[in-house]
């Protein structure tokens, strides 16, 4: 039963957030482009350093932090509610009464599943951004396509990848762990249920950039 | 036997349940009636372990339950099945997985197994051929059967239903009532019912409780019911102008 859970929420997760992921990643990469290259027209700063800067910008920290809080806004409430609504209409008592270690039913899936298929959404919208900053840049004139790649395989660390799946894994925990825990102490109706959704989404965004403060401390320093 | 000794609940400074002592006895249909505020479904609460007293003991056998550790609770757990007042069916699952959930659970049956056990369960209930369906897709009263059904499929020793005729119209609810009674008697269940349904108490009840702001005001069993002289008993049952009237009428009251 818990694999079974665990390969639903792999799925939910995964699958279902895949589209929101692509769409913004396309647009992290086109908008870091677009605006690196505006600053630093007119520079001496050779034009193949942008693929540099979008590759490391969405490697380190773009793609890990945004893909998080949009999947905390996402996949959070989605938890959040779902086990909530759970709690509100006596399925968690049901359980309980079954014999059911719910915390561990409910709660541990999704966070396996969270913490095996973020990294992987993660490394999507990395991919997916370089290419996005090559859409915005190079059809539209900025720079040339070989520029642009050669700055994409330039100085290139594999440090900042290890920090982008750290960053990963430790997001996903902290949005799957606080948005179940929402959920399942949720009392009263649905005000409350709504409250514990938004909270989820709020309590989750905040501690993720705290973690992500510290994981940069931490790894950077 | 489930046995409650002094038991009380408190949430914040409201004094919900002020001592209740009962036993419920073994194979038999204890019914814990009252005025909606009574504090039934707390004490029914209680005694599944949904709550924990703020004193007093809760002894299933010989075995005080606030006593035991989380491990201990989930074993006793295994041995009672429980219809929620408003079902708690998974709504994301069939009527068969809803059924088969504690079976997958608990047991290493193979599928097979599991589908006869399952169906047996179903036909008990009258309701073969619905394996597929969700539960949106039933009526209320086949839900509450589809409840009853999940409760029995792993042989409890213990059955309990909050308010399981609520939402029902009467005759449903008689059904309803029948298939608790004989379920308990084929099962040698220990089954605790609560309920505001005057019909339940008058066809079912063979051990009652009746609390009363807190209190047992009342114990007896159906054939005691009429014959109490019991001010809050009488007011209970006769709460309804109509049925008020049909007594005064039986009894030459003008």
């Amino acid at each position: 039963m818990y694999y079974k859970e665990t390969i639903r929420q792999l799925y939910d997760i995964g699958v279902g957030s895949l589209s929101i992921v692509l769409i913004i990643s396309i647009f992290i990469g086109a908008v870091t482009a677009v605006q690196f290259f505006y600053q630093m027209d007119g520079t001496m700063i050779p034009p193949y350093y942008i693929g540099y800067i979008v590759r490391d910008m969405t490697i380190i920290e773009l793609a890990p932090t945004f893909t998080c809080l949009v999947l905390a806004g996402k996949v959070g409430s989605n938890m959040a509610s779902e086990i909530g609504g759970m709690r509100q209409k006596e399925h968690i008592d049901a359980m309980e009464i079954m014999g059911v270690n719910t915390a561990a039913y409910l709660v541990l899936p999704k966070i396996i599943a969270a913490v095996l298929i973020v990294p992987i959404l993660v490394s999507v919208s990395a991919l997916v951004s370089n290419g996005g900053g090559y859409l915005a840049s190079v059809p539209t004139g900025l720079f040339t396509s070989g520029e642009y790649i050669r700055g994409l395989r330039s100085f290139f660390q594999v440090d900042h990848v290890n920090m982008m799946y750290i960053k990963s894994v430790v997001f996903a925990y902290i949005m799957t762990s606080v948005s179940c825990y929402q959920g399942y102490y949720v009392t009263g109706g649905s005000i409350e249920l709504g409250k514990a959704s938004t909270q989820a989404v709020v309590y989750s965004s905040i501690l993720i950039l705290i973690a992500d403060y510290i994981i940069a401390v931490l790894l950077t320093g | 036997m489930i046995r409650i000794s002094n038991i009380k609940k408190s949430f914040d400074d409201v004094e919900v349940l002020k001592g209740i002592d009962f036993t419920f006895e073994a194979g038999k249909t204890n019914l814990i009636i009252g005025r909606s505020g009574a504090g039934k479904t707390v004490l029914l609460k209680i005694l599944v372990g949904l709550f924990q007293p703020t004193s007093g003991e809760v002894f299933f056998g010989d075995v005080d339950v606030c006593k035991l550790g989380k491990k201990e609770i989930r074993e006793l757990r295994m041995q009672m099945g429980m219809l929620f007042q408003g079902n708690a069916l998974f709504d994301s699952m069939t009527i068969e997985e809803n059924i088969r959930f504690p079976l997958d659970m608990f047991t290493s049956k193979d599928m097979k197994e599991k589908k006869m056990m399952v169906d047996k369960c179903l036909e008990r209930v009258s309701l073969e051929g619905i394996n597929n369906k969700f539960p949106s897709e039933i009526s209320g009263g086949m839900q509450k059967r589809v409840g009853i059904a999940r409760a029995i499929v792993l042989n409890p020793k213990y059955l309990f239903c909050d308010e399981p005729n609520s939402g029902l119209d009467p005759k449903t609810a008689i059904t309803i009532d029948a298939l608790i009674s004989d379920i308990t008697d084929e099962y040698n269940i220990t089954t605790v019912i609560n309920t505001h349904d005057m019909n339940s108490v008058m066809e079912i009840g063979e051990n009652i409780c009746l609390l009363h702001k807190g209190l047992l005001a009342w114990k007896g069993n159906k054939s005691q019911v009429l014959e109490s002289d019991n001010d809050t008993l009488q007011n209970f049952i006769f709460a309804s102008p109509f049925l008020k009237r049909l007594k005064d009428r039986a009894m030459g009251v003008k």
